[in-house]
Formats: C-alpha cells, structure tokens, sequence
C-alpha cells in the first residue's frame, strides 16, 4: 500500500484537509473524497474537457491534475460560480438562455472554460471563441449555442 | 398554419431542468454511491474467437482490498441461464466458454476502491485456443467460422420465432420484400445501374460512458442504471431471475447522452449478478475506451440496383442490405427489419425487392443508434440517385422531384404515405442552396461543388406509452412517466402537452423521472417515438383528468362550467387539503405486421420521419484535404411543439452525422480495436461546424400527432452523409463508396482517376 499524504485544498473559499494516496487526482478528490459531483469524468484521459475546473484562475483538466499538485492553490469549481439558488454567473445565464447544451454531462466543463476563456481575452470573435473552446467536446452538438453564449457573456463582460 | 394562439404549444419554453444542468447539479447514476457499495472492473478477452482453456484470478483474489473475482461459473449460482438480449438471448452475462470479440467481458473483480479493483484485473491471465474469426458482414454471410452455434431468438417478438434452433449461420435475421415484378422492370428499362456502397462502425460515445448500480437484497432488487429503456430492463431482469416484475425496480435520472447506445439492456444484467452474487450494491461504470466494447452501429454493405427509363422514371429497384452485428443480436435484427423496409428510399417504384440480413461476426455488438439504420441505407440510395441523374445529364434535383413518394402513395411495403413532408423538405433544401443559381466552381487546385440528398424512416411499432396525470390537492400537478430525459427536452414537451390540456404553465408542472416502481410502462425513449407516442398518451391522460375533474364538480352539485379552482373542489369534497384526481392513458398506434413472404403491411409505421440535406464543399485537388463550407438540414417534425428545443435536436443530430460523415471510424488490425480512445477516435469539435450551418423544419403538421407533433431526434441524420459524398462528387468527379470520407479515401480516387494511382493502403 502506498503511504497516504494530508493535503489541504481551497475549494471554492473553502478549506478542506484530505488524507488520501498521493495518486489521487484532483477530479477524484472533489468527487469522491468532497462530494463535489458537478465536475465531470468522461473520458478521464485529458481528451474531453469535461472534468475542467479553475487553479489559480486558470482552467485545468482536473483528471490529468493531482489532487497535492493543487493543495494550497484556490480551486473553483461549477458549484463555486454562485451561490445555490442564487443569481447565475453570467456565463450560466448565456448558456441558459442560448439553451447552450442537452444532456448537461458535459456542461459544467464548458462553463468552467468558457469562464476562463473570457477572462484570458480569448473570445473576441467566433473564431477565437471556436479555438479556445475547441478542447471541450459535446457529443450532442450544441456547439453553435455554445458560441453564442459564450459571445453574449464576453460581450457583457466588457 | 393558421393555429389559436396557445401559452405551451409552439412555444420555446425552456428546458424545465435547464438550471440544474447550468449549475452542475443534475443528478446522473456517475454520482451514486450506496452504503456497502462495491466497484467491478472488467478482464476483457485480448482475442476475437477463442474456446477459454483457464483463467487464473488468483493473484487477483490475493490482492489486498480485493472483495472477490467474479467469474460465469460463480453467476450461474444466482442466474442458473445466464443469456439475455431483446432480440436473442444469445449474450451471456461474463463469457461462458468461448469469446467472441476482442474486448468481450470474462471476469469482473470487485473491491469497495475502485482502483485497487483495477489494479487486480491487470492480474487476471486467461488462456485461450484461438479460433478463426470472421469480421466482415458479406464474408460472414457465407463463412465456415461461425460465431454462433445455434440461435436462441427471445420468445418477445414473434417473427423471429422461426429461427429458432437454427444451426449452421451467421444470419440471425432475414428480411424480404416483393413488390411488382423487378425483373420484368429491369428488362424493359431503358438502362439499368447497380452500385454497392458500405457504411463502417462508428460508436454513440455518450460523454457520460455506461454506468449501472444493483442493489439486491431480501428477494429484492433495485437498479440504478442511465438506461434509455427502464420498463424493458425491469422485464429482461426478471425474466432472468424468475422473479415476478413488482421485485424489480428500475430507477433512471438524467442520461449524460445515450442516442440508441444505453437501450434494452446493457451493464444491468451484469450489476445485478454482481449484486446477488456479492450480497451488496455493486456499481460499474465503464470507461470511456470500454463504450467500444459495449455496443456500436452496424456496418452495412448494400448493393442497390435500378431500372430507370429515358424521362428519369425508376421502374424497377432491388436491394441487398447486409448489416454487421457483431457478435451479439442485440437490437440488430430490428435494425434489419426496420431500414431494410425503407431501404429503396423515398421513391414512388412499381417493382421493389429487398433482401436485408443481419449477420454475426467477431466484432463488438451492434445496436441501436440514431437514425435506427436509416442513415446507412440512405447513404447509399441518395449516391445511387445521384449517379444515376449523372449518367442521364438530369438536375439531381428534378430527377429525385420525378420520382419522390407523394402523400396518398403506396411505399413498398404498401403503406399509404401521409404527412410526409418529402418534397418540402427537399425544395427547401435546394432552395437555402440556391440550387438555381449557377456555382462559383473555382479552378486550378482549389474545386468546388454541392451536393443534395432526401431520405425518410419509419418507426418502430408496435410499441406502448403509458401516462399518469397526477392532480394534488392544491391543484399542482404531476406527470409521471418513464420517458427518459437525456437531452432531447421530452421532460419540457410533455409537459407542454400536459399544460395545454390542463390549461396550465408547463414550468408548473413537475415531471416525475423513471421509476418502474412508480411511473407506468413505456417502450423505451427511443427511434423518435417520445413525442408522437408518449405525446400521446399524456395528452390523453391529461384529458382523462379533466374529465374526472368534471365529475368531482358534477357530483358536488356545481353547474356545468362553473370552473371553480381545483383547491376550492378538492376541499369541499374532503373537507381540507387532501385527495388527488390521478388520470391515466396508454397510446399504440395501429399497425400491421408485414406479411413474412412478400413484406407487405398496410400500416407499416405510425408516421414517417423525414430529412433532407444539402452540402457545399471546397476540395484541395493536391491533398484531398475538403472544408465543408455549408451544410443545410432540413426535417418534417410535424408541428414544432417547442421550436427551440427541436432546433437544437436538429443541429445536434446533424453535427454527430457529420463526424460519422467525415472521420468517425473504428478501426481493426486482425479484430483488434486500435483506436478506441477520443484522441485517435475523432469526434466533431467546435472547429468542425461548417461556417454556413442551417438547420431548419418545414411547415407541416402530423395530423395523429399530439397538437399535431412528431420525432424530431434523427431526422437530420438521414441524409446528411450523402449530401456532402454527392457534393465531392459534384466538386472533383470522383465517387467515394465508403464511409467516412477522408481526405485520404479522395486523393486516392483523384490520383486513380488521373492514370497515376497509388500503392496499397
């Protein structure tokens, strides 16, 4: 058995203190160790973006991230974005409105990107939005509402 | 159309879940976990065809924090007949003896940490004596190797009982349909064209992979399973163990994605002999490179020939259909059936023959996916239209005009069409393409051309929807049924449909998710049938609660039409805030079973689905490298009871044919998988929309239909991929019979073409 190692985590503001295997991803601590389910394993291999959520701002495929590589680094999640049954971020909203997904599984992930990707200065235009967005699949096609939401929140974000 | 103007019918009404979806707290099986709950992990068989000599699980039973190996020897002690399938009960739950496909499941370790239970299936070996394997469905058809002894057909569909006992064959279905005289056709046709064409494997590659959870205890079971068919699973179940269907429960919440793939039964047979065998929960969630495994779409070769006088009229059309079903039924022989009968296309022909085969062979299942086979058969009728209005110097267009199925015709199989939008659909079509403005073809390296095709399906029949309308006490209401929500908006609709009756809001209303222990039967979320079948049922079962409601008022003295608030009714007659009016209704449309010689039935389908698309496409003649520079969808969904969702099933379908279209392949090296994982795997990203993506309905109406809606969820696949062939055709003048179309397939052809051909593949 490998020796466990005691990490601690700030998740969405909050801190949390694991004990677990060093193997651990950081997508496997927060939904199997935190309960946190809103982050997504599809592939698991780094191949569809579903599991992406923030370190220090920047998005992250918390499948190929180990859960000590982010200890002591702020980590947020889709369940950090607003508050329960509060307002939606913004970028929440455009995808609600633009009806921007169907099945939901891969979602989050788009969210989580969608954010950074403002925030990075990468959706100046469809094209750009296109590439930088590119790493998130959605095998039900949404993706023309996922441009147009994405478009609406850059657009209202500056 | 002129319609009264309704607060739920016709309107976008947002998805009633869409929140819980934005915020990540949608509730999918991936997130289960019960108290005492184990993991299984899966040894797969590393051979395609081989008799299983040992496996030695020992180290692995060693491995500490390993619960115990689960071989078919240890479930056959909980499953004495341990075989299922809705076709044939010819898959067994862990394989039994023999593999039959490179990634076939042989044993199963269970731990309480899932990754300790992986690390022990590395543990597992397995000897074999390898057998010759047979992977190609035309080979397969006539082959020595046989991938089935004997075929065990399940007793639930009456037309295969036939084949029951039957040895010596791959062929686990034969359908036939005889119209008119073909070959007397062909002899008095002006000219007469034969083509084969082949569609590859592909998979559904559900982002959320297959996930079921068992938790049996007391003679009792409950699954947890993103299933896209709990009633069926809760029959399947306890057909397997003896048991009566009130032990079994079924519950599924939201599907992250299914498209065909987590239909009848899946890993629910698998969990539940862990669970019984285990005595605990057992969960099993594949990975994304074991979907492979787990069920695909059929490859299918089909030789179509044609009689086709001077004016463009086809005269005469025969079909060889052969589909690849791998190594278990599944679904298959349905798939056969129900495409082989639309397998001539949408066309009004006097003589029609049609042969479709599905065929065993040493490769993963093959089942249900989007389109229901519809796409592989339009792939090759709709490039077979468009060489044959080439050789004649006919408008594509006008050729497929001439001969187009027009409502109050006989199809082949004798069914009247009705409310098939066809020739809308394809007007439309040529329309948004202006079709009759001449092209800027380009020259020199850079070509470009455009590309038309139609197609239609018919549904799956006869099957069953049933509804319940459930009125509390303050007048709030719940709908439950077992349509399955992943995705394509069915919890938004019907509740639409309810609302409408009710002359509610539908965001009021709260659709109850499946549950076999509390919302009735239905057939399976699947083949576009949710709207137009459950559609159905719950607008009756709505009206059967308006009815009873109307009777509450009569029997408490009120006048007729004095409307008092349901609240006001239900305390005057209980005295407070209590009671419920439950209204229920059950749905199957009429149909007749095509007759077993000639195939002929006189209410084939309850409606037909209907596509048309058109493609743009720009070819670098140096690399065979193409952009996709416009892509029109055009469906008949009936009345769009919410355009907005129905607009983004459109495009949604559209874009998962065009990765089937243009790179979606599995692909084998002597049976074995070499590319099952999403970076070899190519499913469309954001960067593989066309620029130009239209995707729209016509304005039509079912007039059967709930306020007169119909399926909406495949109708784009179907003619997609010969609209982009026929484009590339139209642009270079090569014609790529295969799928996908790669940039390598149309260098080749282009090098073939200009006397310099290439070296093998």
């Amino acid at each position: 058995m490998t020796t466990e190692i005691t990490i601690e985590l700030d998740i969405n503001g909050r801190s949390e203190t694991l004990t677990l295997d060093p193997r651990v991803t950081l997508l496997d601590a927060l939904r199997e160790h935190l309960g946190l389910t809103g982050t997504k394993k599809g592939c698991d291999q780094g191949q569809c973006g579903a599991c992406t959520v923030h370190v220090d701002g920047a998005r992250v495929l918390s499948c190929l991230t180990l859960a000590a590589q982010a200890a002591g680094r702020p980590v947020t999640t889709i369940e950090g974005l607003s508050a329960p049954g509060g307002e939606l971020h913004p970028v929440q909203a455009a995808f609600l409105e633009h009806d921007a997904f169907q099945c939901g599984y891969c979602t989050p992930g788009q969210i989580m990107s969608a954010v950074a990707c403002i925030r990075e200065g990468h959706a100046g235009s469809d094209e750009e939005i296109r590439e930088y967005m590119a790493g998130n699949l959605c095998r039900c096609g949404a993706y023309p509402h996922i441009v147009a939401a994405v478009r609406q929140a850059a657009e209202m974000a500056s | 159309m002129a319609r009264t103007a309704s607060r739920n019918i016709g309107q976008s009404i947002p998805r009633l879940e869409a929140r819980e979806k934005v915020t990540g707290r949608a509730e999918y099986v991936h997130h289960l976990r019960l108290p005492g709950m184990l993991y299984g992990k899966i040894f797969r068989s590393t051979v395609p065809h081989a008799r299983i000599k040992s496996v030695d699980v020992s180290a692995a039973q060693a491995l500490e924090g390993v619960y115990r190996v689960v071989t078919i020897d240890d479930i056959r002690e909980a499953i004495p007949h341990p075989y299922y399938g809705p076709a044939f009960h010819d898959q067994p739950i862990l394989a039994d003896g023999k593999v039959r496909f490179a990634g076939e499941p042989v044993a199963v370790v269970l731990a309480a940490d899932p990754h300790i239970a992986q690390e022990a299936v590395g543990l597992i070996s397995a000897e074999y004596e390898e057998l010759p394997a047979v992977f190609d469905e035309v080979e397969a058809m006539s082959s020595d190797v046989l991938v089935h002894d004997v075929l065990k057909p399940a007793a639930t569909f009456p037309d295969l009982k036939h084949l029951a006992g039957r040895t010596g064959t791959n062929v686990a279905l034969d359908y036939h349909l005889l119209r008119g005289d073909p070959e007397a056709g062909f002899a008095a046709a002006d000219h007469v064209f034969e083509h084969t064409y082949r569609s590859q494997q592909v998979m559904h590659i559900p982002m959320e992979p297959f996930v079921s959870v068992a938790d049996a205890a007391d003679g009792r079971l409950t699954l947890h399973t993103a299933s896209q068919s709990p009633s069926f699973v809760r029959i399947e179940i306890a057909r397997l163990l003896g048991w009566p269907e009130n032990r079994v429960r079924v519950k599924v919440p939201y599907l992250g994605g299914g498209f065909g793939g987590k239909l009848y039964i899946k890993l629910e047979a698998l969990v539940t002999a862990l669970s019984l065998v285990a005595r605990r929960p057992v969960k099993v969630a594949l990975t994304m490179e074991e979907q492979f495994f787990m069920v695909t779409r059929h490859p299918c070769t089909f030789t179509i020939k044609s009689g086709v006088n001077k004016d463009g009229t086809i005269v005469a059309r025969t079909c060889k259909v052969v589909w690849n079903g791998g190594a278990y039924a599944d679904i298959g022989p349905r798939v056969t059936q129900k495409a082989g009968f639309t397998s001539a296309g949408p066309y009004d022909i006097e003589n029609v023959e049609i042969h479709s085969y599905a065929v065993y062979t040493n490769r993963p299942p093959c089942g249900a996916l989007r389109g229901f086979g519809a796409p592989q058969t339009a792939w090759a009728y709709e490039c077979h239209m468009d060489e044959i209005a080439e050789a004649l110097g006919m408008d594509k267009v006008a050729f497929r005009r001439k001969n187009l199925l027009q409502n109050g015709r006989p199809q082949a199989t004798g069914t009247i069409v009705q409310d098939a939008a066809l020739e809308q659909a394809l007007d439309q079509v040529a329309d948004r393409l202006n079709w009759n403005e001449p092209l800027d073809r380009g020259d020199g390296r850079i070509r470009r051309g455009r590309g038309i095709a139609v197609g239609f399906k018919g549904i799956t029949a006869p099957t069953t929807s049933v509804a319940i309308v459930n009125l509390y006490a303050d007048g709030s209401c719940g709908l439950y049924i077992s349509t399955v929500e992943m995705g394509q908006g069915s919890d938004t609709v019907m509740a639409q449909i309810a609302a409408e009756v009710l002359d509610m809001d539908a965001a009021a209303i709260k659709v109850v998710h499946p549950d076999t222990d509390v919302t009735p039967y239905d057939m399976g979320t699947l083949g576009s049938r949710s709207t137009f079948h459950m559609g159905t049922a719950v607008r009756l079962a709505a009206e059967d609660a308006r009815k009873k409601i109307a009777e509450l008022a009569r029997e408490l003295g009120l006048p007729e039409g004095s409307n008092l608030p349901l609240p006001e009714l239900f305390r005057r007659k209980y005295g407070m805030q209590a009671g419920n009016i439950i209204g229920t209704a059950s749905f199957i449309p009429k149909y007749e079973k095509p007759d077993a010689e000639t195939g002929h039935s006189r209410n084939a389908t309850p409606f037909w689905g209907v596509g048309a698309s058109g493609a743009e496409v720009e070819v670098d003649t140096e690399t065979g490298h193409y952009r996709i520079t416009k892509l029109v969808n055009v469906a008949d969904v009936g009345t769009a009871l919410n355009p907005k969702l129905v607009q983004v099933q459109l495009s949604g379908a559209g874009i998962m044919q065009l990765g089937f279209t243009t790179t979606e392949e599995m692909v084998y090296r002597d049976g074995q998988l070499t590319n099952g994982s999403l970076a070899d795997y190519k499913i469309p990203t954001l960067l593989d929309i066309p620029p130009e993506f239209i995707n729209e309905h016509v304005d039509s109406e079912q007039k059967d239909g709930p306020f007169g809606g119909k399926g909406a969820g495949e109708s784009t696949t179907i003619a997609l991929s010969p609209a982009i062939g026929n484009a590339l055709f139209d642009a270079v003048g090569v014609r790529l019979t295969d799928l996908p179309l790669t940039p390598e397939k149309i260098f080749r052809a282009l090098c073939e073409a200009n006397g310099t051909p290439l070296a093998g593949e």
